[in-house]
């Protein structure tokens, strides 16, 4: 395990204490506890890969803003982060590179918000889940005056679409496409498919019926779908 | 027989519940007939899978190669 890692996740948690002036001093304390305690365990095999602190900064970034969009509220998105990154700081000797450090910070996350998600039952209001911009969204483009597809709208086969997992450019357009939802179908999207809550706990923790669930996903991956159609799997055909 | 816009909402609820037997049938008989609705219905799996591969590290491993 590279000494380096826990360097580094040690000033990015550092960094998060400087900015943060509410964190208590327990929080702190314990941070500082497991950053002393591992600092000592450091060993000569050091990654030189991890010592990207672009990299980690990023990864930090993507925590803060992938929780945020789960929690819809900063601070516990950014204690989540923190929970996360001490929790990896606590088995940073399993970290293989880049690729295994990220997995094991998303794993951690992901569990973080799925037990903040379980427990508050409910993290938000209805009302700012359900506007009214989105619920009021027509299928016109989409589909016919019958509810058949346009002519031009029709899902195309995308032959095999595994191999796109192995693309790097097919998962920029991932996330431009997913980016590219509304705020409130990407997170119950990920929600869904990314923090794997069942239906039943993601409608108590956001506060809405089933059918209200039913209907962002459905709305959700039509248009997710699109947009990978048009951006990826018939890119070129179009032009 | 079921349209589209329905077709496509019990595929997309196939995600998160077990369909009942008539809503099975129904949307067997609206999946043979309809290619748009079959590609999507093999599409839905897709973008759960991708859900879950991205975002912990598939895209960072797919740079490496």
């Amino acid at each position: 395990m590279g000494s380096r890692v826990v360097e580094l996740l040690g000033a990015l948690l550092r960094g998060k204490l400087q900015r943060s002036q509410k964190r208590n001093d327990a929080t702190r304390k314990s941070i500082m506890d497991a950053l002393t305690n591992e600092g000592m365990k450091s060993d000569a095999s050091e990654a030189s890969i991890l010592s990207d602190t672009a990299f980690l900064n990023d990864l930090r970034r993507q925590m803060v803003k992938f929780a945020t969009l789960q929690l819809s509220n900063s601070h516990a998105a950014e204690d989540a982060v923190q929970e996360a990154l001490i929790g990896a700081l606590k088995n940073a000797q399993s970290f293989a590179g880049r690729a295994a450090l990220k997995t094991w910070v998303f794993a951690i996350l992901r569990n973080k918000i799925a037990d903040v998600l379980r427990q508050k039952k409910r993290m938000v209001e209805a009302s700012s889940l359900l506007r009214e911009d989105e619920e009021g969204e027509d299928f016109s483009e989409l589909f016919d005056k019958k509810g058949f597809w346009q002519s031009d709208e029709k899902p195309a086969s995308w032959g095999n679409p595994q191999d796109s997992l192995h693309q790097n450019q097919f998962w920029k357009v991932f996330e431009i496409c997913l980016e590219g939802l509304p705020g409130n179908q990407a997170r119950v999207f990920m929600m869904k498919e990314f923090v794997e809550l069942e239906a039943n706990e993601i409608c108590t923790a956001v506060g809405i019926t089933t059918t209200n669930l039913n209907v962002m996903l459905h709305r959700s991956r039509l248009r997710l779908r699109e947009c990978l159609e048009n951006n990826w799997f018939l890119k070129g055909e179009h032009a | 027989m079921m349209n589209c816009q329905q077709a496509t909402m019990l595929i997309s609820e196939s995600q998160e519940r077990a369909l009942s037997l008539p809503e099975k049938m129904n949307l067997k008989l609206h999946v043979m007939m309809c290619s748009g609705c079959r590609n999507f219905s093999l599409q839905v799996p897709f973008l759960g899978k991708a859900m879950r591969a991205y975002a912990s590290g598939k895209d960072e491993e797919s740079k490496k190669k």
